[in-house]
């Protein structure tokens, strides 16, 4: 996305907030999303009156509710549709879509998969809990194998979908990574998205306190955070553990990845190399969870390209080909 | 044909009307050839209306009965409301034509073959025992054998074709002649063979040569008692400038022409490819320089939903499909109903259910257009008459959709999507202004504040200053505009949103009788494209002395205020439709009168005298055989 010109440097990140009632459930991840958000508009200066929040179905979905912007709650997985339309009237509003893992990766997987290969400026954020919260708990297309939900008694037998990956597959631009918890790195990357031109894919690691809670615990978990996440960040050496003394780098003669003690020969993230962020983007155990900007290598937009002209004349255009007068 | 005296003006008898169908092959350019005859027969001055029937099927196997193509025109100086119910004039260029097409041709009527084509090969294809010019199997008609392939051939020799390219000018030679049997003039075509081949005029020289050799074959060939020419008067006309209009250009200039009287800068139309509806899209993408941005969306959902963002940002939002494609747009239409935005969608309606018949023409989404929706969500639903009134019918939807902040279905059909009439080109300066106004006023203002005439809540541009809000699919408060779930309220705004549509009767005209009194013993009650046939029935059951009148009605939701009281006046009320019966039963839930329904679902239009004699109360006559469908998109 691109930042608006014109910037309001006054407001706070209150001013971002709507008069309506907050209504996620007590310690829902969700809050610190709203006010990292809140945050990174006022460090913008983002124009509230330019900025327009589009969302689908879901917990996530009523975020447009709590801010002081234009805002869109619309219908199951349909948002990037939406967005895209109010991106084709006017290219110059600033538009966030705000969606889940069910809602953008399942009944609007479509969607996203179009809308990130169009490239339409838009910044999508994907709130990630791996369940279906609003429906009251059943396993989302992010769920793990084994996941145990009202509809998966037994524990779920489906593959799930790397939010990230699926985005760098459906030829995304800008791919990142953030965490509920983790505010400031979460500020950072969503100002980065919105820096970005074209469409911005940044999935949140949120916690689900009523039907999946601590279902990050093993990322997220204080104790084992520092081996479990790389914070990837544009030209430097790909290193974690407590005291970075782990990188990664390439397996010899491989397309792989492997974890060495911190060495010459560790990676160094380069943001604009797609095979390197696909392999980062889908790290799984013991491999830690990338963080942070994945991928960017900006294009121009897609409404930037379409040609729309005013003040054609109607009258020759109702009289071009072949016409003949009837005199009386 | 309609013939009246035999009299030859420059040795040619003349007609009052007359229905010509070419047929062929898919690929053997038989739309080209009757599109042609079309403009011809317009700027020689008469009136005209055409129906393209073609199979699903990009290429059909050559030869075979399912691929055969067919182009009608009827044309003449008076009452020329439809296609034709009868063929006066079959041009079919293989055996497949004639065995598909026969069925429709008068008794006495003429059959203008090419020889060539009447080989084993195409006549086991078209299930011919024997070969029908050689036994009198077509006794009954006038039939012109003419080797066209070899006649074809001889005309481009000097133009070096393969024998292939040659094959491809037999069409040119038969409009060439039928052009002459009517006296029609060549030079339109002659232009439009040069514009078209461009960048090849060899093979534009090789059918122009073709082309005039038909011609001259006409002019030239012994004279037998069959083989006259003819002159077809001119209609009598409104003077002015006329064009001919096919559904689809009637809708798309329609649009823009509404965007205009609308004062919206920008049109964003979203569709999803789907037969018939594509050419909409088709045509709008190359209107760019008239505010048009076209996007095909990966699906139905994502283009209706691309459509309601653009009208959620102060565009014209477009969607466009054919009934399947519809049904995926539902909930769309429910979320553009519960946030009172402006939406266009226009509904190519084919034959279904499910795919059913793609190219095939069918009224069978009524019920869609009006009650398909889930929970109690009104929306405004128009059809129109004629391809000319596609035009009209498109400026009106944007009158209410703007107006009322409300989807407005416009029920368009196959049949009409692709036919053609003359039209009398309006003037830019002489169309309808209606001017919307977006809110900028932040005093006093809530986003579901309502206009107290039109109920209309204000439409709001995101980037207008101290109007940020929110909407959205959830129930909102009557008052604020917030988020409801409060019971007294939520009855409250469905009552809001039946009134706001219900109220559009009140702003559109009210219902008319098109032929014959506002009461009697009959009235004829139709909508959508059957107007021509039954306005045509109308008239000869009223010249029989019968007491009968045309209703049309343009409006299905609301309907008329008036439309309850006339229909009260006449003691039948008769309701064809192209549909097992969906008027009908709208009428009858609506005002308790007694219609009866009387439907037509061959994916055929109605024929003139399918309606006459029902009207005289006789059994429909038999159906013209079933219709051949085909698989498609």
């Amino acid at each position: 996305m691109t930042v608006t010109t014109v910037t309001d440097a006054q407001l706070a990140p209150k001013d971002y907030a709507s008069d309506q009632e907050v209504r996620w459930c007590p310690g829902c991840g969700d809050y610190a999303i709203l006010k990292a958000v809140q945050k990174a508009c006022a460090d913008m200066g983002l124009v509230r009156e330019r900025t327009v929040f589009v969302s689908g179905i879901g917990c996530a979905a009523r975020f447009p509710y709590y801010m002081s912007t234009y805002g869109f709650h619309t219908v199951h997985g349909r948002a990037p549709a939406i967005a895209t339309g109010i991106k084709l009237a006017n290219p110059e509003l600033d538009v966030w879509v705000m969606t889940g893992d069910g809602d953008g990766l399942s009944i609007g997987g479509n969607h996203m998969l179009h809308v990130l290969r169009r490239n339409v400026d838009l910044n999508i954020i994907l709130f990630n809990n791996e369940i279906y919260g609003l429906t009251k708990g059943q396993y989302s297309p992010t769920s793990r194998r084994g996941t145990r939900s009202p509809s998966t008694p037994l524990g779920s037998i489906e593959n799930p979908v790397s939010a990230c990956a699926f985005a760098l597959g459906a030829g995304a631009r800008f791919v990142a990574r953030s965490i509920d918890t983790l505010q400031a790195h979460l500020i950072t990357t969503l100002k980065r998205a919105h820096a970005h031109h074209g469409a911005s894919f940044v999935e949140i690691l949120q916690n689900c306190v009523v039907f999946n809670d601590a279902v990050f615990e093993n990322i997220t978990g204080k104790e084992v955070a520092p081996d479990a996440q790389v914070v990837v960040e544009h030209g430097k050496p790909l290193l974690f553990g407590k005291n970075k003394e782990k990188g990664l780098r390439l397996k010899p003669g491989k397309l792989e990845l492997e974890i060495v003690l911190a060495a010459p020969d560790v990676l160094v993230h380069d943001e604009t190399n797609r095979p390197l962020a696909q392999l980062l983007a889908a790290l799984e155990p013991p491999f830690p969870a990338a963080m942070g900007v994945l991928y960017c290598n900006p294009a121009t937009s897609y409404e930037r390209e379409v040609v729309v002209e005013t003040g054609g004349s109607l009258d020759a255009l109702l009289n071009s080909e072949r016409t003949w007068e009837v005199v009386p | 044909m309609a013939t009246s005296a035999v009299s030859r003006p420059g040795g040619r008898e003349t007609r009052d009307s007359v229905v010509i169908r070419f047929a062929g092959d898919s690929g053997d350019g038989m739309q080209v050839t009757g599109s042609q005859f079309t403009l011809e027969t317009a700027l020689a001055g008469s009136d005209f209306s055409t129906f393209p029937d073609f199979p699903a099927e990009i290429r059909a196997p050559t030869g075979t009965t399912f691929g055969v193509s067919a182009f009608q025109i009827h044309f003449g100086g008076t009452d020329v409301m439809t296609p034709g119910d009868s063929v006066d004039v079959l041009v079919a260029m293989n055996p497949a034509a004639l065995t598909v097409e026969m069925s429709d041709l008068k008794v006495g009527g003429t059959v203008i073959v090419d020889t060539d084509a009447f080989n084993e090969r195409n006549l086991k294809k078209a299930g011919y025992a024997k070969n029908p010019l050689e036994d009198d199997s077509l006794a009954r008609y006038q039939v012109l054998k003419f080797d066209i392939t070899k006649l074809t051939a001889e005309a481009v020799k000097p133009h070096g074709l393969s024998s292939r390219e040659a094959h491809l000018c037999r069409n040119m030679w038969a409009l060439g002649l039928l052009l002459w049997m009517y006296g029609h003039e060549r030079t339109a075509t002659i232009e439009w063979l040069q514009r078209k081949f461009a960048k090849k005029p060899v093979i534009a020289a090789a059918n122009i040569a073709a082309l005039n050799a038909g011609h001259a074959f006409g002019e030239t060939a012994e004279m037998t008692e069959h083989m006259v020419g003819y002159v077809v008067p001119k209609a009598a006309v409104q003077a002015g400038r006329y064009r001919t209009v096919s559904g689809t250009e009637g809708l798309a200039w329609g649009l823009v022409a509404g965007m205009r009287a609308a004062g919206i800068e920008k049109m964003v139309f979203a569709g999803y490819p789907i037969t018939p509806a594509s050419a909409l899209l088709h045509t709008l993408a190359n209107l760019r320089a008239y505010g048009v941005v076209t996007f095909q969306a990966e699906d139905e959902i994502a283009a209706s939903g691309a459509a309601l963002g653009a009208s959620y940002a102060g565009a014209l939002g477009v969607t466009s499909s054919s009934g399947p494609g519809i049904a995926l747009k539902t909930e769309m239409l429910g979320l553009a109903i519960a946030t009172e935005l402006p939406l266009i969608v226009i509904d190519s309606q084919r034959a279904g259910p499910s795919t059913g018949m793609p190219t095939k023409a069918e009224q069978s989404d009524l019920f869609q257009a009006v009650h398909g929706r889930n929970a109690d969500a009104p929306l405004a639903v128009l059809a129109p008459t004629s391809t000319a009134d596609c035009f009209d019918i498109a400026i009106e939807a944007v009158r209410l959709a703007t107006k009322y902040m409300t989807p407005v279905i416009v029920l368009s059909d196959g049949y009409l999507a692709h036919a053609a009439e003359p039209w009398l080109i309006p003037r830019e300066a002489d169309l309808p202004r209606f001017p919307v106004t977006y809110r900028t006023d932040p005093e006093g203002f809530h986003p579901f504040l309502r206009d107290p005439e039109t109920l209309a809540r204000p439409w709001v541009r995101p980037g207008t200053p101290q109007l940020e809000h929110r909407i959205g699919g959830l129930e909102r408060d009557y008052d604020s505009g917030h988020i409801s779930y409060d019971p007294d309220n939520h009855a409250r705004m469905t009552k809001a949103r039946a009134d706001k549509i219900a109220g559009i009767a009140n702003d559109i005209p009210l219902q008319s009788v098109s032929l014959g009194e506002d009461h009697g013993k009959l009235a004829v009650v139709g909508w959508g494209s059957t107007f021509g046939a039954i306005h045509q029935a109308v008239k000869i059951a009223r010249d029989e002395g019968q007491n009968v009148a045309h209703i049309h009605v343009r409006y299905l939701s609301p309907f008329p205020r008036n439309l309850g009281d006339l229909l009260k006046r006449y003691d039948r009320v008769l309701v064809p439709e192209m549909n097992n019966g969906q008027l009908v039963k709208l009428l009858r839930a609506e005002y308790l009168v007694d219609a009866e329904g009387f439907s037509k679902v061959t994916g055929k239009p109605f024929r003139v005298t399918d309606i006459v004699q029902r009207i005289r109360g006789g059994a429909p006559p038999p159906s013209e055989g079933s219709g051949l469908g085909g698989e498609a998109g």
